[in-house]
Formats: structure tokens, C-alpha cells, sequence
């Protein structure tokens, strides 16, 4: 009896999770653009299970062609696109769906919504095929799902960014998907309306289970989001796996960058004391440049590497601080100060130019402004080091 | 002396048929300009401009020849009708399309290209067909250039001369229009009936323009631009 009964519950559960190896699309496709005077090649090869997968690239690293040729807005040279049982593209075959038959849902960076319609018409431009009451239907139970049933009747044009997204989410999820393509539709929103409309996003897809593609540049998102991470860089993937496995592991630039390494810079060895276990390092090229003091990696003096450094692991301070642990003070003066939601972003002169990030306290209390002198602490395990 | 009001509808006749016609014709013609990526098409467009810069003689001249009994559509015409275009307000029609073409489709064209492709990007992921795209999205959108492309064509239309001149002559209820009128009256020295008849003309196309570009001006209101 009682192992009847397990077997009949554990069936339909079984099947509304899917397998790991169970990807739903499959891309491998090659694109050569022109663009830009020479030329580019976007060469990719890659699965996308039911799920967030995070692309990650540079601007100009192909992202949104990649997209593109997914959504079939742009045709790949060669290669072979599908989606579950069916072939979006398939350059052997001569087949190429048209954009409007691949079910491939794409919310732009710019959102797109159509200015002269109102919400409502727009989350119901893509149920043309269904009867006024059942488009009327679908369309009030996604804007509900999405909290923004109240903005039905205004035009697209007067609703603020933050509804604007929820509009344009609701208008693409509304016609049932089996793709998903998000090309930083959340990048101009605070961190807070992010994440309720991701958390959104998260429950509508635990019914749908579809593949989401989501472009960011954003370290934040990529860890919120991400069970799988793309890496993109000159049209090339140069990284995949998960946010932790490619993010330790930072031995690639575009990678580094990603890992919160707003600071890179190219670097020779000065001195080395294993004793110490430290290294001494010039940066800024020529004699007296900047030196500053690193863990010990195998090298010896006068080799090349690179340093990357957390623009959030820089202290700044107003006057010479004194009592330090911290090996590394660098003076230097401020050249431009800006706030980024809620990070102050300080861009210090000392030879080189450090990106330095604060708390607005921080800002506020230090007086910050451009032409300020500052002294730069830097830890030395703040200085991360790679191969050049 | 006096107004020869027969000539005033015929003109209006002509350029409300002629302006009719190209917003039909113009359409297809501005958004294959607008969106075909064929690498020849700027001589498809500089054909479209030609009477832009050709003087209305030479254009008429040629479509005089083309509608003539000696070209195969001036034969298959006769063939068809037993008498010839040319000299007929369907003449006059043909030629004038021809004449006001680029003032219709260069401000279709102008427009539907002005459209954000994005947009264009999005209906089509959304599931529509080329035409959905058109005439839910773009058509909408380029309200203001079509409105604009309509009122040149028809204000371009009542004032031509030298194409009407061409290929209708001068009949009196099918090809005299007002420009023809007033020239008639100049050349037999009735300057009081041509300076009444030519302000009277201006009068009617001010108005229709200042009409049209006052509603133009609403629309663009309603439907801002992003």
C-alpha cells in the first residue's frame, strides 16, 4: 500500500524538476559584424537550462547580438539554435524561424513599451490571436502578478522607470515564453525595486520553468541571480560555470573585472622578501612611480604582472592617518566625485587613477570633493595579483 | 472678368484624387525606403526626388510621350477605352502622381525611419506579423509625417502648372485648372480676372495648410515623440 502511494506522489514532482543535463536551449552559432570598422566575431557555444543564466561581458563584448541572433532580430552566419524539440536556426538545414514564430521573449534595455498606448494595451499587444474577454483576462491577471493592475489605463509614456520595467516584464511574460532574454532591463533601478521585481520574476517562473538569459555588468546581481554565469569577452566565451567557481577563480581580465576589480593595473616587481612573505611592486611604469606592498607569489624581481584592487577595499583618508596596519599609503588628490544609488564613487589622481567606493556618511563627514588631498590605505591581501 | 469657378473644382478634384492616391501609393513606396537594406536602393530614391529638381516641362514632356498612342500603355489605354490619355483628367492624374510623389514619400519616409527600431524589435518578439508592426506601431507612431506628406502633396498638386500644361492642354471642365487659368487670362490681358482668381487660390491653399498643420500640430501633441 504504502509504496503505491510514494510512487504516485513522487511522479509529477519528478517531472517538474528538471535534470541538470536537461538544458532547453542549445546555442553554438558563429556572427561577424562590421560594424566598427574591423571586424568582430561573436563565436559562442553554450546550453541554457530552465533557470537565471547570467551573461556577463564588457560593453562590445556581443552580448546583445548574441541575444539578437537568439531572438532571431539578427542572423547568425552559421550554427545551429534550438529551444526544447524545436529548431530556431540551423544554417545546415536553411532554417531560420521568423522572429514572431520563436516564442522568445526579449525586454530590452530601453523597455520598448509603445508610447502611444496604455498599459493595458500594451501587456495585451501580444494576445491579438485570443477573443477581447480572454486577452482581457490574461492581461489584468499578469498586471496583478505584478503589482501594477492600478496603472492599466495610463499611457506608457507617464508611469514611472520602476513601473515601466514591471510593464515591460508583464508585456514579454504575457505571451508565454519558452525563452526569456533580459538585456539589463533593471539597470537604471535602485537596489530595493530590483529585487522585488526579480523576486517577481523568480515566482513566475517557478510555474513556467523556462530559461532566462539575463545580461548584467552588475557583481551584485550576478550573486543574487545567478545559478549559472556566462562569461563574454570579444565575442568569445572565455568563462562558465557558477558565480562562486568563476568568480574565485580570477585569471582572466573581463573576469577580474567582474569580480569587483575596479582597479587593474600592470605592474614589475621591485623587491622581493620571502621572509616577509611580501613582494614590493611598481605600478605607473617609470622609476619612482607607485610602489606598493604584496602578497608573495612565485616571480622574481622584474617580472610582470598585474594587480587587481577592490575599489571597496580602499580607505581614504584627509590627513597622513598614523597607527595603520595597512602597509600601503599612497597620497593623492580627488578628481571627480559621483554617486552611483547608494555608493559614492571617488576617482583618485596618485600617478595612476584608483576608483575608490564610500558610504555617503563617508562622503558627508570627509567633506569630499574634486581637488580634495587624500591619502589612499590599501592593505596589502587587498592586492590581488594575476598573470599578465 | 469674374471667377471661373468650374477650374477651382476641377483643381480640387485633381489634388484631393491625386493626394488620395499617393498616401495608397506612398505608403508601400516610404517603408520599402524606410527598412530595405538592398544596397542599390538610393537610385530607387533619387528617381523617387527627381521631380524635386526637374523642371515640371521635361517631366511632363516624358509622361506625355509615355501615355502617348505610341507607347504600349498609351496603346493598351486605347485598346482598351478607344481614346488616349493624354488630354484626359486621368492623364492629369497620372502625371500629377507623378510630379507630387517625392512630397508624399519623403515625409513618409522620413517618419517611418524616425520610428525607434526597438520598438519595431519588440512587436515583432511579441508575435506580430510585418503588417500588425505597421499599421498598430509604425502608421500610428509616423502620424504627424503622414499628415505632413498628404498636405504637401495636395497643396503641390493644386499649384502645378508645367505637367498640366504637358498632359492636359487646356480644356476647358477636364483639363483647365486654376494655374491654367490664370495664365490664359494674363496671356489675353485680363489682369483683374487673374489677380482675383490667383488670391483666391492663395486664399484657399493657406487655408487648407494652416488646417492641416493646426491639426498636425494636435496629433503631435496627443502622441509626443520619446
Amino acid at each position: 500500500m504504502s509504496d503505491i502511494r510514494t510512487a504516485v506522489e513522487v511522479a509529477p514532482i519528478s517531472r517538474s524538476i528538471p535534470s541538470p543535463s536537461a538544458a532547453l536551449l542549445h546555442a553554438k552559432f558563429q556572427k561577424r559584424l562590421q560594424a566598427r570598422g574591423n571586424g568582430f566575431l561573436l563565436d559562442v557555444a553554450f546550453a541554457a537550462p530552465p533557470g537565471f543564466t547570467i551573461l556577463f561581458g564588457a560593453s562590445g563584448a556581443g552580448k546583445t547580438t548574441l541575444l539578437d541572433c537568439l531572438a532571431g532580430l539578427t542572423t547568425p552566419d552559421s550554427g545551429r539554435i534550438s529551444l526544447a524539440d524545436r529548431v530556431l536556426f540551423d544554417s545546415f538545414l536553411a532554417v531560420s524561424a521568423a522572429t514572431a514564430q520563436r516564442r522568445v521573449g526579449y525586454v530590452f534595455q530601453s523597455l520598448a513599451l509603445f508610447p502611444h498606448m496604455t498599459v493595458e494595451r500594451n501587456v495585451g499587444y501580444g494576445l491579438a490571436h485570443l477573443t477581447p474577454t480572454e486577452r482581457n483576462r490574461r492581461t489584468m491577471s499578469l498586471l496583478e502578478a505584478f503589482r501594477i493592475g492600478d496603472l492599466a489605463r495610463r499611457k506608457a509614456h507617464d508611469i514611472s522607470g520602476g513601473e515601466s520595467q514591471r510593464v515591460a516584464l508583464a508585456r514579454t511574460l504575457v505571451t508565454d515564453p519558452e525563452l526569456l532574454l533580459l538585456d539589463e532591463p533593471l539597470a537604471a533601478l535602485d537596489a530595493s525595486t530590483k529585487a522585488k521585481i526579480i523576486d517577481d520574476l523568480r515566482e513566475w517562473n517557478r510555474t513556467h520553468n523556462i530559461p532566462i538569459l539575463y545580461v548584467t555588468h552588475s557583481r551584485e546581481e550576478v550573486f543574487a541571480l545567478g545559478e549559472r554565469l556566462i562569461v563574454l569577452d570579444a565575442g568569445h566565451i572565455i568563462a562558465q560555470g557558477t558565480p562562486h567557481e568563476v568568480l574565485s577563480a580570477p585569471h582572466i581580465e573581463t573576469v577580474a573585472q567582474l569580480a569587483g576589480f575596479e582597479n587593474v593595473f600592470d605592474a614589475v616587481v621591485e623587491a622581493v622578501r620571502p621572509e616577509r612573505g611580501t613582494m614590493t611592486c611598481r605600478i605607473a611604469g617609470e622609476p619612482g612611480g607607485v610602489l606598493l606592498e604584496t602578497p608573495l607569489v612565485r616571480g622574481g624581481v622584474g617580472s610582470a604582472l598585474r594587480i587587481g584592487i577592490r575599489a571597496g577595499d580602499i580607505l581614504l583618508a584627509t590627513s597622513p592617518p598614523t597607527g595603520l596596519s595597512a602597509r600601503n599609503l599612497i597620497p593623492g588628490r580627488i578628481l571627480s566625485i559621483e554617486q552611483r544609488d547608494v555608493i559614492v564613487c571617488a576617482r583618485v589622481k596618485c600617478r595612476v587613477e584608483m576608483e575608490v567606493h564610500l558610504t555617503l556618511a563617508a562622503r558627508d563627514s570627509l567633506e569630499l570633493a574634486p581637488g580634495k588631498e587624500v591619502w589612499l590605505v590599501i592593505k596589502t591581501h587587498s592586492c590581488h595579483l594575476m598573470q599578465r | 472678368m469674374g471667377i471661373d469657378w468650374q477650374t477651382f473644382r476641377l483643381t480640387l478634384q485633381l489634388a484631393f484624387t491625386v493626394s488620395l492616391i499617393l498616401l495608397l501609393l506612398g505608403l508601400p513606396i516610404a517603408y520599402w525606403i524606410a527598412f530595405s537594406r538592398w544596397r542599390w536602393k538610393f537610385l530607387v530614391e533619387a528617381v523617387i526626388a527627381l521631380p524635386i529638381v526637374l523642371p515640371p516641362t521635361v517631366l511632363g514632356f516624358y509622361v506625355l510621350v509615355a501615355l502617348g498612342p505610341r507607347s504600349p500603355l498609351g496603346r493598351w489605354w486605347i485598346a482598351l477605352t478607344g481614346h488616349t490619355l493624354a488630354f484626359t483628367f486621368t492623364g492629369l492624374v497620372i502625371g500629377s502622381i507623378f510630379y507630387s510623389l517625392p512630397f508624399a514619400v519623403q515625409p513618409f519616409a522620413a517618419s517611418f525611419s524616425g520610428v525607434d527600431k526597438k520598438l519595431i524589435s519588440a512587436s515583432a518578439t511579441l508575435g506580430a506579423s510585418s503588417l500588425r508592426t505597421f499599421l498598430r506601431v509604425i502608421a500610428p507612431l509616423s502620424a504627424p509625417g503622414l499628415i505632413t506628406g498628404v498636405a504637401l502633396s495636395f497643396a503641390h498638386t493644386m499649384g502645378e502648372f508645367g505637367v498640366v500644361l504637358m498632359v492636359g492642354g487646356n480644356i476647358p471642365g477636364i483639363t483647365r485648372t486654376v494655374s491654367i487659368d490664370i495664365y490664359d487670362r494674363v496671356q489675353s490681358s485680363d489682369y483683374a480676372g487673374a489677380n482675383l482668381t490667383a488670391l483666391v487660390l492663395l486664399v484657399v491653399c493657406f487655408a487648407l495648410l494652416a488646417l492641416v498643420y493646426g491639426l498636425n500640430r494636435r496629433v503631435w501633441v496627443i502622441h509626443p515623440l520619446k
